[in-house]
């Protein structure tokens, strides 16, 4: 009888009473960083913000039927002749929808956020590549920012940097950063444990031997998770012009909310563009780092 | 021109001391169990533990090729990378020069590695991004020498290993045996003393590795290297080995040279394990050599000569000068003819062409020579006649079944005929001397 009204009382408890407050929490530790962390939010909104602004300035500053022929050419020397001719007929098309000054806001956006996130993934990953603990740990987490919904973080982001491109470049960098860091952990495992050895034994130092073996090594691998990044980057545009970032993304979303289907057809149409343009980039790069020597003295 | 003495080599070149080495979180834990009596089975069962190495003691002197030999598994890599500790022994000794590495800092430790150590990988592990010559500068990349120095002295170990004018390749565009001719190069760039070498042959075809084995002991002779060779290979091991160790669960099971190891074998193992060996390559004409009787100074007439020829049952006679000098050999019609129109010396009757063979020399060479002479062959060592080889006793040599339990078994030549390679070679002897028979 007592037992029965103990159990009873425990579950009563569970259901009604008992309640971890997941929520109360993030919002206090999402205060407790404002309130305390002031001071760096504003320095990192600085620096990405002069860092898009700057690099998009570039981009814009030359006419950009000028601009495309560079594009073309990059594309040229990168792939060959018909991925060149094909980028500069991309780009001059993107100018011939009236959308060049957006997608250059775009395409620095995505530079900069690919930009910080490979910074910021691959000595994340070479750490996981040479812990196991850490590797462990970062496994979850990893997961985590990939699979949590875009907009959960882009509201303490908004809380943290305002409205504007740097909270569109802080949730781009946290969905576009794992696979700089899963894929630099995986090139770095690969890489024969014989050969590491044999750098080893002939008594280099630990940085040395990722600098000279290791990472030359893991490059094709590592460039892989550079791509996917660029890629991931690219298709969190829209959702950055959402919180105000401009570019593609916000005439996207405006074709949207005013059902203009052409609008938002265009908008789509020079995201397509410049994602093939950077994945064909990219991807050349790591597939002509096999082949060649690359950092050999 | 090494600039060593010829024979010091009498000294500890390494010296390894109850080293273990086992893998898993409790390395340590499962070192006191075995300490203390447990089995390695037991202690693999019930802990996180591998005893890779388990006790192993041994030297090896300045100068020498010890080859460590066992099967897949027993732990000789393991071993053979805690003397230069890539693998962090779990408790043991390793010294260099007497110098404890086991005690070494991490910055210490690579200086050793640098001045002292270097070692060749079974699958070559050469940077696949690094040209021939940067692969074989790296040791002098890593000692900081400007790039002058590094070519001059990657091309000197290049030209040691017969790669001149490969530098500029990678490689990918290089067979397995030049690969790990620029791995033996890189690891004689440095100048070490000792060489580790871990199955540096074993991932080679059987021609090309016999080529390597061959120019390693050239090479070895040359610079005097200190050389622990692993392999799993036993007549590898028989021919390069001065001594052997052979290794089993990560025991050591005996140590010894070639012929130790064959005609003693330590435990059952060691001996289940010779069984397969190719003895004609191992065993040499010094170690089945017999006192000589077909003999006689050359200032013996022909009258003794003829004497002696009867007494031993023989139709041939090697003559000797002063001080054992082997001057040739006299035939029995000869002297009988002399000996009817009597000559009183023997010097005219002596053939000076004989199958002379040299100590050293192993008896699958010296299977044609003996079925083609009629006396043993006469083994001689600076023009000295030390000992002859019957046909028996190489016949004997080839077919003796070692087995642990009856030591080495003298048993017949049929009885010992166990593969049929061996078989054939014992044919053809019989056919060819059955031919010089007439
Ligand atoms: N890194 C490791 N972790 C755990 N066990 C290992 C490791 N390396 C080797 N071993 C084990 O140690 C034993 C000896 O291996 P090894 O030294 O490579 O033998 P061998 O070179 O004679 O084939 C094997 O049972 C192997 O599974
Ligand atoms: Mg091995």
């Amino acid at each position: 009888m007592v037992l029965v009204a103990v159990v009873t009382g425990i579950v009563t408890w569970l259901l009604v009473v008992f309640r971890v407050p997941v929520g109360d929490w993030v919002e206090s530790i999402v205060n407790w960083l404002t309130a305390s962390a002031g001071w760096l939010f504003d320095f990192i909104r600085v620096i990405v913000n002069w860092m898009t602004g700057s690099l998009e300035r570039v981009l814009i500053w030359p006419p950009s039927y000028v601009m495309a022929g560079v594009f073309g050419i990059v594309g040229w020397r990168a792939r060959g002749l018909g991925f060149g001719a094909l980028s500069f007929v991309g780009f001059v098309l993107i100018q011939s929808m009236r959308l060049w000054n957006d997608a250059m806001s775009t395409l620095s956006l995505v530079v900069v956020a690919a930009f910080v996130a490979v910074i910021v993934g691959v000595p994340l990953g070479i750490l996981a590549a040479n812990s196991e603990i850490t590797s462990r740990i970062f496994r979850p987490v990893l997961d985590f920012m990939q699979t949590l919904p875009v907009f959960v973080y882009l509201i303490p982001a908004i809380i943290f940097f305002g409205i504007g491109k740097v909270p569109g470049v802080f949730a781009t960098v946290i969905f576009a950063m794992p696979p700089a860091v899963r894929l630099t952990e995986l090139g770095l495992r690969q890489v024969d444990q014989e050969v590491v050895e044999a750098a080893e034994a002939f008594g280099a130092p630990k940085f040395k031997i990722l600098r000279k073996v290791q990472l030359p090594l893991a490059m094709p691998t590592l460039m892989a998770g550079v791509n996917q990044v660029i890629m991931l980057a690219l298709s969190m545009v829209v959702t950055a012009g959402i919180v105000g970032a401009g570019g593609l993304g916000a005439v996207v979303y405006r074709g949207v909310t005013r059902l203009d289907v052409g609008l938002g057809f265009e908008g789509g149409l020079a995201v397509v563009i410049l994602a093939i343009f950077l994945d064909r980039l990219t991807g050349a790069l790591s597939g002509r780092k096999d082949g060649q020597k690359s950092t050999a003295t | 021109m090494p600039g060593y003495g010829v024979m010091h080599n009498l000294m500890n070149k390494l010296e390894i001391k109850n080293l273990y080495k086992i893998f898993g979180k409790d390395g340590l834990r499962a070192y006191e169990l075995i300490r203390n009596g447990v089995s390695l089975d037991e202690v693999r069962g019930c802990l996180d533990a591998f005893p890779a190495v388990v006790d192993a003691s041994f030297d090896v002197k300045e100068g020498e090729i010890f080859v460590v030999m066992g099967l897949s598994g027993s732990g000789k890599s393991s071993l053979v990378r805690c003397m230069n500790r890539l693998y962090e022994p779990t408790a043991g000794s390793i010294s260099i020069d007497g110098v404890d590495l086991t005690r070494l800092s991490q910055k210490e430790l690579r200086r050793l590695r640098l001045e002292k150590i270097s070692m060749v990988f079974q699958h070559f592990a050469l940077f696949p991004h690094y040209s021939v010559l940067e692969n074989t500068g790296w040791g002098l990349e890593v000692k900081g020498v400007d790039k002058a120095a590094i070519k001059t002295k990657a091309l000197e170990a290049l030209e040691m290993v017969g790669l001149s004018g490969w530098e500029d390749k990678y490689p990918h565009q290089l067979s397995g045996g030049m690969q790990q001719r620029v791995g033996l190069a890189r690891a004689l760039a440095t100048d070490t003393n000792i060489l580790l070498m871990d199955e540096a042959f074993s991932a080679l075809d059987p021609l090309i590795r016999n080529e390597m084995q061959q120019q390693l002991v050239m090479l070895q002779g040359d610079l005097q290297k200190t050389v622990v060779f692993i392999t799993h290979d036993l007549n590898e091991a028989m021919y390069l080995g001065d001594r052997i160790a052979i290794m089993k669960d990560g025991h050591i099971e005996q140590i010894g040279t070639a012929e130790d190891i064959l005609r003693n074998p330590a435990t059952e193992y060691v001996a289940a394990f010779i069984e397969q060996v190719d003895r004609s390559r191992v065993l040499t004409a010094g170690s089945i050599m017999s006192e000589p009787v077909a003999v006689l100074p050359i200032w013996e007439g022909p009258s003794a000569a003829l004497r002696t020829m009867r007494e031993r049952q023989v139709s041939a006679l090697h003559l000797v000068g002063p001080k054992q000098y082997l001057l040739g050999v006299v035939y029995a019609d000869e002297v009988i003819s002399a000996v009817r129109t009597g000559e009183s010396e023997l010097e005219p009757l002596v053939h000076p062409e004989v199958p002379a063979v040299g100590q050293s020399t192993p008896i699958a060479d010296l299977l044609v020579s003996s079925a083609e002479y009629m006396l043993p062959l006469p083994v001689v060592e600076e023009g000295k006649l030390v000992g002859v080889v019957p046909r028996v006793a190489l016949l004997m040599a080839l077919g003796e079944r070692v087995n642990a339990s009856n030591g080495n078994g003298d048993g017949d030549v049929s009885a010992g005929v166990s593969n049929p390679a061996r078989e054939r070679e014992l044919q053809t002897v019989g056919v060819s001397s059955a031919s010089s028979a007439k």
